[in-house]
């Protein structure tokens, strides 16, 4: 079964992030290709994983998707609209159908705002509420929703552990009812036994209100447990993207290879019979480009 | 044969004011020479804390060892004085950490950090120590360690970062090596190859290893035994095959549940949407942790005396020799009767 809706409500074509030093006289001295001609789409209702390991550009690239930083080339359309040249005013309009999700919710959270009213801002911030005694509700029903007591609207950000601040942080991005959440290693600093309950709470959501999720993350087996499909990105280009399955079942890239059997296993049996596959460390060729091999698996021409 | 070493009823608190944390409660256990133990926890399950106590870097105060023992080669390292424990970190016990960055002198050359240990400890002269440092970076797997040697930290990318810390942690052929999640930062393929090294190196020198992680699928690969802490205890211990496989304590059982099936299709993918097993509730609070088993809280499992009285560590029924659990609670049975 595979049940991906049609049409994508984000697309994003030969998008470049490159970060550029000059010497003394303006000269280009050196080039860093974060982000390098990287094209995907995102329909309604999917989650596109994106993985890779540090310096990979997958954490730039969501930060471009959200305009919290400008594109040096290409073009991102988000419900159909431009969104890379917006000014201020259309930005804020586009920041209700388009929410985010740090690793850490505790940086992005105003440690002298009660929480009650850290998740209420964007409803006040976009006038979605006529009254004070409206956003209460309004916040009361989000905190349910996210399986949080909602007396704990009152009190602060200290006062919470991890999990249950990174629960504030998914109830303060689908306040707005976003179409499309852009999740930067939501799970990563969390506990071990709360990681299962962020992802299941992802899960629900999505299946309740249809929002779709870029999920970026470098564990990949909650990447294949948790998206439809997956792109996977090694210095600044994607190298290859295909439905989860596919990719796990026929990895092509030697990259993505070496990325799938470097994967611990929990058993220690199995363990010890994981054969492993080495990536030469060799880069793509800048002129390559992505071809698709089967429906919907794209590959990197080495 | 006596134990390298052997820890009894080690207690350990911190007094901060929001009250006392409860961060070690009487943990006990030994450890054979050359045999590698993994410490599984969470954040405030004492893991780190209960071995830094024991090598002396927890910061006194807040920090203190409110009892026990921790005999190492039969002397015991909590009444050492501090001369004498400095003398053993970095000699007979070698550590690495999760971050080389906080434990690397930005300072100084990698290789003059690798010879100040080896010089220190071990007495060698500048030259021979020189020599050695040389010899340490190829063994970890760092290309062209003459010239590494003169470089600074910020010159390492992370993963060879690591491997110079490990080289430091294992200069003067250490009895114990204690390593604080020390993959836990790194990139998969990174760690994959620092797993590989730690694997080879104990083959070579035959010490014995603390690894502290909260990763199961490093466990696996890595573990002769384990051990699971929860709440400032020791929740279960033994081989790891018999901990993973025939598993005694509810909140291993929820470790291992919570992940997801490996080489499973994915719960989105196949449309089935599968959950993941979560463990309800939230880690406890320290400065007032249950009065009971400290997981009993959140076990679906425990019963009315979990939640008054703490279980001891003993052998579990059936189980393997060495497989130890802390529960009152039958797990077991409890599964059998939740099928």
């Amino acid at each position: 079964m595979n049940a991906l809706p049609p049409r994508p409500i984000l697309e994003v074509d030969d998008l470049s992030r490159h970060f550029v030093t000059k010497d003394f006289f303006g000269r280009e001295q050196h080039r860093v290709r974060a982000v390098d001609n990287v094209s995907f789409t995102v329909a309604a209702g999917e989650t596109l994983g994106l993985v890779g390991e540090s310096g990979s550009g997958k954490s730039t690239t969501g930060r471009l998707v959200l305009r919290l930083d400008d594109p040096t080339a290409g073009q991102i359309r988000f419900e159909g609209q431009e969104i890379t040249g917006l000014r201020k005013q259309s930005l804020r309009a586009m920041r209700t159908r388009m929410q985010v999700v740090f690793q850490d919710p505790f940086s992005s959270l105003n440690p002298r705002m009660r929480v009650g009213d850290a998740v209420g801002e964007p409803l006040r911030a976009h006038r979605l509420t006529k009254s004070r005694a409206e956003e209460r509700d309004r916040v009361a029903e989000l905190f349910q929703r996210v399986g949080l007591d909602p007396r704990f609207a009152e009190r602060f950000p200290h006062q919470f552990s991890g999990g249950q601040r990174q629960r504030i942080g998914i109830a303060r991005a689908i306040a707005v009812r976003p179409q499309l959440i852009v999740a930067d290693e939501p799970i990563t600093a969390l506990d071990v036994s709360i990681q299962a309950q962020i992802v299941n709470l992802f899960m629900d959501l999505q299946e309740e209100m249809g929002v779709a999720y870029l999920f970026i993350a470098h564990d990949l087996a909650m990447v294949r447990h948790l998206c439809h499909r997956v792109a996977v990105m090694l210095r600044g280009r994607i190298v290859e993207m295909a439905p989860t399955e596919q990719l796990f079942a026929d990895a092509r890239h030697p990259y993505t290879q070496a990325l799938i059997s470097a994967m611990p296993i929990p058993d220690p049996d199995r363990e010890l019979l994981r054969q492993r596959i080495f990536f030469d460390g060799k880069l793509p060729p800048p002129d390559a480009a992505l071809e698709q091999v089967t429906p919907g698996h794209w590959v990197l021409a080495a | 044969m006596a134990p390298l070493l052997d820890v009894k009823d080690l207690t350990v608190r911190f007094d901060t004011p929001n009250g006392t944390v409860h961060a070690v409660s009487g943990v006990s256990y030994s450890l054979q020479a050359g045999e590698t133990l993994a410490v599984v926890g969470e954040s405030g399950s004492g893991k780190s804390v209960h071995v830094l106590a024991m090598v002396g870097l927890i910061p006194k105060p807040p920090g203190r060892v409110a009892a026990g023992q921790a005999l190492f080669e039969g002397r015991d390292l909590l009444a050492m004085p501090e001369h004498e424990l400095r003398r053993l970190r970095g000699g007979q016990i070698g550590m690495i950490f999760q971050d080389p960055m906080s434990s690397l002198n930005p300072v100084l050359t990698v290789g003059f950090q690798i010879m100040e240990s080896l010089r220190t400890h071990l007495g060698l002269s500048k030259a021979a120590a020189k020599k050695r440092a040389i010899e340490l970076l190829d063994l970890v797997g760092i290309p062209e360690p003459q010239r590494r040697i003169e470089q600074y930290p910020h010159q390492f990318s992370g993963g060879m970062r690591q491997r110079a810390m490990i080289s430091i942690g294992i200069a003067c052929n250490p009895k114990l090596l204690i390593a604080d999640e020390p993959t836990t930062a790194l990139d998969v393929t990174i760690q994959a190859q620092i797993l590989d090294l730690v694997r080879g190196l104990r083959k070579q020198l035959g010490m014995a290893i603390i690894w502290i992680t909260h990763d199961m699928g490093v466990v696996a690969g890595l573990a002769d035994n384990v051990q699971v802490m929860y709440g400032g205890r020791i929740q279960e211990r033994g081989p790891a095959r018999a901990v993973f496989h025939d598993t005694r304590s509810a909140y291993t059982y929820g470790l291992l549940k919570s992940l997801p099936e490996h080489g499973a299709p994915g719960a989105v993918q196949d449309g089935t949407r599968k959950r993941l097993v979560q463990i309800p509730g939230y880690p406890p609070d320290m400065t007032n942790p249950p009065p009971g088993d400290p997981f009993a809280p959140r076990n679906p499992f425990a019963t009315e005396r979990c939640q008054a009285e703490v279980p001891p560590l003993v052998q579990a029924e059936g189980a393997a020799p060495g497989h130890m659990v802390a529960a009152w609670y039958d797990l077991r049975a409890a599964r059998g009767a939740q099928a």
